[in-house]
């Protein structure tokens, strides 16, 4: 492990904090070093279960109490040909006894189960770093396939590394050879011997993944106990192996975290979670029409396990049906919710229109991905912005809300279905394949802190003739939300007609008049334009002695790991930086164009290319400059501090 | 053919969830304040009237009752109709009424489409919600024409049909939307013509009972761009060779009369390839005369009265109920799987659910 000693002010992701103690005085003790912080990647075949012992580890370090954040990283084959490049998966965790913000830019120890792992991640891994190497794999044809004339564990090529060489095939199988399987079956669980040592090495928790084993295998008890035994005997081989002669603590990051009881989630869980929160609060049943897309599926899984909420998931046969069968649950007054990705926005979007000029709640998620066209399906993107801005024929505006973290993701669907609800319009709620993957420890709400989602629905007339007969007008709106009733079939004397033909204001009846499409196109308009966000908070210390910083950080979305870990950097290299993050996409919060104009500068970093920046500078002709990426990867926070201090300097 | 024709599969269960109409009702109390703005002389209008007419024996609160329609000319019936109404998009109403009908399941749900919004631009929705046999009524009115759009060729128009799109004749094989939707594993096809009050009404009334999804096509006739479609099986000398009229347990029986009073034209099945033929039954006499079964387990029988018809002139062409059979309805499986996880797994419990089973505290 790399120890660089810095000044306690810079305690945060710019830094090691290293301590160094020497443990016990028996002549077997192992030094055990103190870290603040450690950044581990799982790397492996597609086959080998690199997301599952990066799961099991983060599921021991969030038990243990230390902030973390993940990023797994797979292709989009399920089993792309064995010990390829383009079949590495891998998981990086990053853990630390304080608050963290992004799963680490570069890995401190790299596991690596086969020659085509380590060539895939040697490039991130910093010089003197681990590497923990699974020796078994390196043998000639393994390392032929990846382009490795010679081996790089005897080559010198890693000659600036700390590498472990490591049998981990062989050893697994030796500690399962009573179990009576087959040496096939005994291999694959190597990745628990992996968990094992890497497990002793962090002083990990172990009950955690015993008792996941025992419950994951419980139809097969002799794979269950096999898997506890290659699990150990990792644990067993750190402790006796000479090899391995440190190993670390870190702390639980116990001043990280306000009072409360916390739980690991993912950000799909935490969205899913949150539709169903959200159902209960508004007290209607939630109905998810879906068809299946890397990388929304989850939450299509994760609410078909619900039912006894009263959630009811629909698998449609494509993605048009899918938002249908949501917009008519809608029209009888569900809780209704689509889930997709890009390329499943675009097949949405005729519905989306209509749902904007039935104006009927409708959630719409978007877990972004890279794009175009089926583009990269299992990377992270920013890039549908504008589609879920624009991307429909007419003036169609829907509101737009973007989570920022894995479990913010839980608030964001709340927030899209008040706004859903109180406006009755269709939302998007644009997560994105880093979120939707990743984990963070989330504090869990008391269930009375969750907001009063509960709507009025139509009951009888709203409306007086010249004549004085009452009628039921469907768009009547209401004066301060500009929304119209919501009326629901079962309701008598309230039978209307809806449709996307433009409608007369008030009746609802066909119209062509242009006065009154005129009209009904602003209201819509202003309906959504007017939606209630909260203020954009700007956490500028520079402005707290009236100078103001030098520079306006700008971000939405899941940037806001990175871009914070970054603006720490800075603001520790004794530099002046305001940092603001966006919510709320579609309407933008009231004072966003004064926030804007305080600034001299003003830099948006996007995972796609200046969509945030276009509309900032089409709204408040601002030159707000656009720093982005489009790798299918999540910004690194010591990039995104260079870029910062550049500009700051510039 | 099965020896005992058992009774009707479905029953009022169809219905049994519906709120029952309070006081009785007439035919004026299913008309809209809107006027009705089809071409004058529009098969829709007759339509319409006969399910104006026929709702009131339904006996349904009208607030329960709710018209979907996608695209077309046809799909305007909702604002006629003084019911809840959804006039969509393009091919899409059976997805929305889906959702509807799925999640609702006290409301008769009706979908009003056409050969061009169900066959073409929303194929896809029609196919799988006839296999997924939601609780849904779709009537689509075949005219064999894209109206609203004036005058392009339609996926059941007939081959060489020289239209707008297609000066020199439609080039696309049409498909037959009975054919089509016992392929699709309907559990309910029906077929029948818009001037026909009678006949409508009746089979009409047979969807409604019927629990899951039916498909009635309704041969509508566009007095604009496809005059006549259908007038071989109208004109009252034509149709007598044309029409075959199905009815449950009767021998299928067509024509002009033979002396037993019934037609003098039967169906058989051709021992050697096991197809259906039509016989005179003058010359071959009675033996072996298909007796319908709409209820027949096997869509076998059903498939093969439905390729009787001749795609140009239409000559033997089925209509009435062709199937009916009872299936599971998915909108009452979904809901009996969210009883089953209630029983199974209790009430859902917010506070439960969110703490998971790895919670950690933090004492600040």
């Amino acid at each position: 492990m790399t120890s660089q000693v810095s000044s306690t002010a810079e305690q945060a992701d710019g830094a090691h904090v290293g301590e160094q103690r020497s443990f016990g005085d028996g002549g077997t003790d192992k030094e055990i070093r103190r870290l603040d912080r450690v950044i581990i990647r799982f790397a492996g075949d597609s086959g080998d279960g690199m997301q599952l012992t990066g799961d099991r580890f983060t599921s021991e370090t969030a038990s243990f109490g230390n902030d973390l954040s993940t990023l797994p990283n797979f292709p989009a084959e399920i089993r792309a040909p064995a010990g390829t490049l383009p079949g590495v998966s891998s998981f990086q965790l990053h853990f630390a006894d304080h608050d963290i913000l992004t799963p680490g830019d570069a890995p401190d120890v790299l596991v690596a189960m086969n020659p085509a792992a380590l060539k895939a991640n040697l490039a991130d891994v910093p010089h003197g770093a681990e590497i923990i190497v699974n020796t078994d794999e390196f043998t000639k044809r393994p390392m032929a396939k990846v382009g490795y004339a010679t081996s790089p564990l005897e080559d010198g090529s890693l000659e600036a590394y700390r590498v472990h060489p490591v049998p981990l095939t062989t050893l697994t199988v030796e500690a399962l050879k009573d179990f009576g399987l087959s040496r096939k079956e005994a291999e694959r669980s190597k990745n628990m011997f992996a968990l094992g040592l890497l497990s002793w090495m962090y002083h990990r928790p172990t009950e955690g993944t015993e008792k996941f084993l025992a419950e994951k295998f419980a139809k097969k008890p002799d794979i269950a106990k096999a898997n506890v035994a290659a699990f150990r005997a990792g644990w067993n081989f750190g402790e006796t192996t000479e090899d391995f002669a440190v190993s670390y603590e870190v702390a639980p990051a116990s001043k990280a975290f306000p009072t409360g009881t916390y739980r690991n989630i993912s950000g799909n869980l935490a969205l899913s979670y949150g539709l169903v929160a959200a159902g209960r609060q508004a007290d209607l049943p939630v109905y998810l029409g879906s068809y299946p897309i890397t990388p929304a599926s989850d939450i299509l899984h994760e609410l078909s396990k619900h039912k006894n909420f009263g959630v009811r998931t629909f698998q449609a046969e494509d993605e048009i049906a899918g938002i249908g069968a949501a917009l008519g649950a809608a029209f009888g007054g569900s809780l209704a919710v689509t889930t997709t990705s890009g390329p499943g926005v675009a097949l949405k979007s005729e519905t989306i229109g209509l749902a904007v000029s039935l104006e009927l709640p409708l959630l719409i998620v978007d877990i972004q991905r890279g794009g175009p066209s089926t583009g990269l399906p299992t990377k992270t993107e920013q890039a549908d912005l504008l589609q879920a801005m624009y991307g429909r024929n007419g003036e169609a505006p829907v509101p737009i809300v973007a989570p920022k973290t894995p479990a913010d993701c839980f608030d964001a669907a709340l927030d899209a279905a008040r706004i859903a609800l109180t406006y009755r319009t269709p939302v998007f709620l644009l997560s994105d394949g880093y979120l939707a993957n990743g984990s963070e420890p989330w504090r869990i709400p008391e269930i009375d802190e969750l907001p009063d989602l509960r709507v009025q629905f139509a009951t009888g007339p709203n409306h007086q003739l010249a004549d004085g007969t009452e009628v039921f007008w469907p768009y009547k709106r209401d004066e301060q939300t500009l929304a119209r009733p919501w009326a629901l079939p079962g309701t008598p004397g309230l039978e209307h007609r809806i449709g996307g033909i433009e409608k007369q204001d008030g009746t609802g009846n066909i119209s062509y008049d242009p006065a009154n499409h005129d009209f009904m196109v602003r209201t819509r308009q202003a309906k959504v334009a007017g939606i209630e966000v909260p203020g954009l908070e700007v956490d500028d210390p520079a402005g707290e002695d009236g100078a103001g910083a030098d520079l306006l950080v700008l971000g939405w979305g899941s940037t806001y790991g990175p871009i914070t870990a970054a603006v720490r950097r800075v603001r520790g290299a004794g530099q002046r930086i305001a940092q603001a993050h966006l919510r709320h996409l579609n309407p933008f919060p009231r004072n966003l164009g004064e926030v804007l104009a305080r600034y001299d500068k003003v830099i948006v970093p996007e995972m796609n290319l200046g969509q945030l920046a276009t509309l900032l500078r089409a709204e408040f002709l601002v030159d707000a400059r656009s720093y982005t990426q489009v790798s299918g990867m999540p910004f690194k926070a010591e990039q995104l501090a260079e870029v910062f201090k550049e500009a700051i300097n510039d | 053919m099965t020896e005992t024709i058992p009774g009707p599969a479905a029953g009022p269960q169809a219905l049994a969830l519906v709120p029952k109409a309070e006081a009785k009702q007439s035919m004026k109390d299913f008309k809209s304040d809107q006027e009705v703005r089809w071409c004058p002389g529009c098969g829709d209008y007759a339509v319409l009237a006969a399910v104006q007419g026929f709702m009131p024996d339904l006996g349904l609160a009208k607030e329960n009752i709710v018209f979907v329609s996608g695209i077309g000319c046809s799909s305007r019936f909702p604002y006629y109709m003084n019911t809840y109404g959804m006039h969509s998009i393009h091919g899409r109403a059976p997805s929305i009424a889906t959702g509807l009908a799925s999640s609702r399941r006290d409301l008769s749900v009706w979908v009003v489409t056409g050969d061009g919004d169900a066959l073409s631009i929303g194929g896809n929705h029609l196919i799988h919600a006839l296999r997924r046999n939601v609780n849904l009524k779709i009537l689509l009115f075949n005219n064999r024409i894209y109206g609203l759009t004036k005058g392009q060729y339609s996926p059941t128009s007939e081959v060489g049909k020289i239209t707008k799109s297609t000066p020199m004749g439609s080039l696309d094989a049409p498909f037959n939307p009975v054919s089509l939707a016992l392929g699709a594993e309907a559990s309910f096809v029906a077929r029948t013509v818009d001037s026909d009050r009678k006949h409508l009404t009746s089979v009409l009334r047979a969807a409604a009972d019927h629990p899951g999804t039916a498909l009635v096509e309704i041969y509508q006739n566009c007095n604009i761009f496809n005059d006549g479609a259908f007038e071989v099986l109208k004109d009252k000398e034509k149709a007598e060779d044309a029409v075959i009229r199905l009815e449950h347990g009767q021998p299928i029986r067509f024509g002009v009369p033979a002396p037993d009073g019934l037609g003098s034209k039967g169906v058989v099945r051709d021992p050697a390839t096991g197809d259906l033929r039509v016989i005179d039954v003058q010359e071959e006499g009675t033996d072996g005369i298909l007796v319908h079964d709409a209820h027949s387990p096997s869509p076998t029988a059903a498939f093969a009265l439905s390729r009787l018809a001749d795609p140009d002139t239409l000559h033997h062409t089925p209509i009435g109920v062709l199937r009916d059979v009872g299936r599971p309805v998915y909108d009452t499986l979904m809901a009996e799987q969210l009883d089953a996880a209630v029983e199974q797994q209790g009430k859902g419990d917010l506070g439960a659910l969110l703490a998971g089973n790895d919670a950690w505290t933090v004492v600040g």
